[in-house]
């Protein structure tokens, strides 16, 4: 600490203009030489934010770049940085001439899955958390239990149970099955984070509209339903990605080629036996990753405030 | 549930219905239609809930008091057999292995994760805006990239045969790592693993300790700036004690995603690792079950595990609580 200390001087002063670097800076005479330390300060910290941005990177660079390329390529002594010779013949490969599990039903189960899921999700967990968040009730507290315990329970610990009642419910290799399963393991979080944003409408503001002469209804759906439309896109959005990337109830409770989802079909490449076609393995890879990469995109700011406000405040 | 209506407002939709009628409102209604609200928006989350996750738990409690093997699958009566299943597990050192094995790659997980997390968090507040925009991207496609896909390319990466990283450190740092198999030895395994798993969730944690960040006020960092503490003085005496809440949450979330870890573990054993020396309290759960078709071992060894994970999170459920208020 003491070594901190020293050090204060001269981040005091390049704090001010928002230059200093981490507390990695060496600590060194003070005031006079500041200028050229806020431009080594400035250095380090572009140097680590490059650092940071390639490592986060490079595997979704080399899985692209790999999937651009003809296996034989691929697995040729020489590495290729760059998808010289490059095609988007593995996409195709991997779309139509399947040799394992067809990839366009697992897509169509994927959508179906996910999207009801989502669907079914946001409805049933905005009345819950309009229920919490806008009235008191006794057993109001047990249910906020239940749900935070919910989400602890791993699925793994679930598998077997979960094959055996869907087996007698005869929903294993059903879009409902899996639907089911889904929206019972996306709600709790749904209802969690949603009611957060519930809670960031007041109800004062409502109440003011119908002053003002709106119905119950209109109020609600002029006033509070676009406040609250962020949370549910981003809230949805969570959920449709935990959907779309759920693998391990995929795969014991659908695992029939014509009823797989998407990761269950990818997981089909893998060959421990060193077989394995990185080229189109990494084309299945980046199928699976794009939609949830744009949907990231969109809704990235929302996404962060979201869970802190979901997670953290009340 | 439309029933719950009122006089002057035979509104359509529950919703509508139901949000004015919350705390905020002094004037109480006796009528049973409003206190039954809540409860009637409820019902659709708990069928589903009771049905779907509460149905099969009860079922995983009751099998793990059960002998129940291939014969009950095909319909033999399963016959009770007390806390046999538990002591089997209990007495069984490969469940110790799993479990030690599980607790310390988390352990060293969850402490990794943390630490680079929090400093990006730090970098992120210190960069100019177009850099700060650079890392969010690269730390955005990271958070985006499934599980699956993304063990899959760290696989790819780490392939004994082509992959980039042999043919970097033979080519470029004249190391010998052609044919380097790093899944083979258990070691190494867990190395790779613990790679795809701590750069997955870097990201979640950096964004949210930073927006965190964004709550500390300025003038309280530079008060301590000008009672002359030093950036470490003012990360652990200001910035730290800020953060708590959201700290400990994110601690916890990241100890139980990591002890239950499945996706990453199975798939890299699918690539070439050993799966009887790799397995973790997830993967182990799903051999033990699916493998040897012992579903009353595994339902047991299933309750331990939620216990265990429920245990930790009992920190976590009453933080959420009390910031319920």
């Amino acid at each position: 600490m003491t070594a901190a200390d020293t050090r204060a001087a001269v981040t005091a002063g390049a704090h001010a203009h928002g230059t200093t670097a981490l507390p990695a800076t060496p600590s060194a005479a003070p005031t006079r030489r500041r200028s050229a330390r806020s431009v080594v300060g400035k250095v380090l910290l572009a140097a680590s934010a490059l650092v940071i941005f390639v490592m986060s990177v490079f595997p979704v660079y080399w899985m692209v770049n790999t999937s651009l390329q003809p296996n034989s390529q691929v697995r040729g002594s020489e590495v290729h940085f760059w998808p010289e010779n490059g095609s988007l013949q593995n996409y195709i490969d991997v779309i139509f001439n399947y040799e394992r599990a067809p990839f366009l039903p697992a897509l169509a189960n994927s959508l179906q899955i996910t999207l009801l899921t989502v669907l079914i999700a946001l409805v049933f967990a905005f009345l819950a958390a309009v229920a919490v968040t806008r009235f008191r009730f006794r057993s109001r507290v047990s249910f906020i239990i239940a749900i935070l315990i919910i989400q602890m329970i791993p699925a793994e610990a679930m598998i077997i149970s979960m094959f055996r009642v869907m087996d007698s419910w005869h929903l294993l290799n059903s879009i409902a099955g899996l639907t089911l399963v889904y929206v019972a393991t996306v709600l709790p979080f749904t209802i969690w984070t949603l009611r957060g944003f519930v809670d960031g409408v007041p109800a004062d503001l409502e109440e003011a509209a119908m002053i003002d002469g709106l119905s119950r209804t209109q109020a609600f759906w002029r006033i509070t339903f676009p406040l609250l439309a962020p949370g549910l896109v981003a809230t949805g959005v969570f959920g449709f990605i935990q959907a779309w990337n759920e693998f391990v109830f995929a795969l014991v409770i659908n695992p029939r080629p014509e009823a797989m989802t998407l990761p269950v079909w990818l997981r089909t490449f893998l060959d421990p036996n060193g077989g394995t076609d990185w080229a189109q393995l990494m084309a299945g890879s980046t199928l699976i990753a794009i939609p949830v990469v744009i949907f990231f995109l969109i809704v990235q700011n929302r996404m962060t405030s979201g869970m802190v406000s979901g997670a953290v405040k009340g | 549930m439309s029933t719950v209506t009122r006089p002057e407002a035979p509104a359509r939709d529950d919703a509508g219905a139901a949000l004015p009628d919350g705390p905020p409102r002094p004037k109480r209604r006796g009528r049973t239609g409003a206190r039954l609200t809540p409860y009637a928006l409820l019902v659709p989350a708990l069928i589903i809930l009771i049905a779907v996750i509460g149905w099969p738990l009860l079922q995983l409690v009751i099998m793990s008091f059960q002998e129940f093997g291939r014969a009950q699958v095909f319909g033999a009566p399963p016959e009770f057999v007390g806390l046999g299943n538990y002591l089997g597990v209990l007495g069984d050192p490969e469940f110790w292995q799993v479990l030690g094995r599980s607790v310390l790659f988390a352990a060293a997980c969850v402490v990794i994760t943390m630490v680079v997390g929090v400093l990006v968090a730090l970098l992120m507040r210190k960069l100019a805006a177009g850099w700060r925009l650079l890392v969010s991207v690269g730390l955005l496609l990271a958070w985006a990239m499934p599980p699956l896909s993304a063990t899959i390319v760290w696989g790819w990466i780490f392939d004994s045969q082509y992959g980039v990283l042999n043919y970097a450190l033979s080519e470029w740092f004249g190391l010998d790592f052609r044919g380097h198999s790093w899944l083979l030895e258990p070691l190494s395994f867990f190395f790779v693993a613990g790679i795809v798993i701590v750069w997955g969730a870097i990201p979640f944690v950096a964004f949210t300790v930073f927006a965190g960040l964004t709550q500390v006020p300025d003038e309280v960092l530079e008060a301590a700036q000008l009672d002359g503490a030093g950036p470490f003085k003012r990360f652990f005496l200001v910035i730290v004690p800020f953060l708590r809440p959201i700290l400990i949450v994110v601690t916890i979330l990241q100890i139980i995603w990591d002890l239950r870890v499945f996706t990453q573990i199975y798939a890299l054993q699918a690539l070439g690792g050993l799966a009887e020396q790799t397995n973790t309290l997830g993967v182990y759960i799903y051999r033990v079950s699916l493998g040897t078709g012992d579903f009353g071992v595994g339902g047991a060894i299933s309750v331990i595990v939620v216990l265990f994970l429920v245990a930790i999170s009992l920190y976590y459920v009453r933080q959420s609580l009390k910031e319920d208020r």
